[in-house]
């Protein structure tokens, strides 16, 4: 299973705002267990989903220059289940922007309706935590999520991405 | 219109309950961020956030939490107390909290202790007078 819990960019506008999609199959081994007879999507999943779509939208804004990573959930509320074949959006927003941190804004949708709203907080871990050392390489952007922002790309410019390398 | 004092600790007191999950009964003037009320760092630059969009203010995080930096320069800090330097240097960081009971015994850890509600809401008072 791969750590990745959104399919692709829809919209994206640098530094304010992004929305994500998510298409949930029943092919998501969780699903049976949780629970036997009623397949949800963990809440808590919908968060790292959140998390991954706000958290791109924030590093893109420093051009990925920065290790994000997510260091409080201000707010997650749960208005409706989502279950297979449930399309949902992620729409994620930055609402403040600091050198060494980011508050975002997000709400879920499937079809309009609002299924949950998820507020977060992203640290910029090289400007915080004074006196530590983290790696040298990004090791929070790494190849696994550059195709889904070169498909939003492709999708501004009507072009189909291009395969990597 | 000038914003009394009551008016400014009403306000930061719901910013806290919002920031850190607490009940506003548990948000008095002399709680302490991190010992009465549970804050962890990354709740410190939440809390900035949060003053600035309620009071329509710009806050340098330093400005209003600058025990991190100082706590890490070995100018300022010797053996777990903060020296004659490192307190002069608070002295002019924090001119809106009251360090009488710290100067006695320096202890980095008790740092924590000085950032209390009202420290907070003198420092929002200044800033919207200076504003």
């Amino acid at each position: 299973m791969r750590w990745i819990w959104i399919d692709k960019f829809v919209e994206f506008e640098s530094g304010r705002r992004a929305v994500a999609v998510k298409n949930v199959t029943l092919a998501e081994e969780h699903l049976h267990d949780h629970f036997p007879g009623f397949p949800v999507m963990p809440e808590s999943l919908l968060i790292e989903g959140m998390a991954q779509t706000a958290g791109i939208l924030v590093g893109e804004a420093a051009k990925f220059a920065e290790k994000v990573i997510l260091a409080k959930i201000k707010k997650a509320v749960f208005f409706d289940y989502v279950r297979p074949g449930d399309s949902i959006r992620l729409h994620a927003e930055i609402e403040s922007m600091a050198p060494e941190a980011a508050g975002t804004l997000g709400r879920i949708t499937r079809e309009g309706k609002l299924i949950a709203e998820v507020d977060l907080m992203f640290s910029h871990i090289d400007q915080n935590l004074a006196g530590k050392e983290f790696p040298e390489e990004n090791f929070v952007f790494t190849g696994m999520f550059e195709s889904l922002l070169a498909g939003v790309s492709a999708e501004r410019t009507g072009q189909d991405p291009e395969p990597k390398g | 219109m000038a914003m009394s004092r009551e008016e400014i600790f009403q306000q930061v007191q719901e910013v806290l309950v919002d920031a850190l999950g607490v009940d506003d009964d548990e948000v008095k003037a002399e709680a302490t961020l991190m010992g009465d009320l549970g804050a962890e760092s990354i709740d410190f630059l939440d809390i900035v956030f949060r003053l600035e969009k309620a009071f329509g203010i710009k806050i340098p995080r330093e400005e209003l939490f600058p025990a991190e930096s100082l706590m890490n320069n070995p100018e300022y800090v010797s053996s777990g107390k903060l020296t004659e330097t490192g307190l002069k240097e608070l002295r002019e960081k924090l001119p809106h909290t009251d360090l009488a009971s710290f100067e006695g015994d320096p202890d980095i850890n008790k740092l924590g202790d000085l950032f209390t509600v009202n420290a907070i809401v003198n420092y929002v008072e200044n800033k919207l007078q200076a504003a």
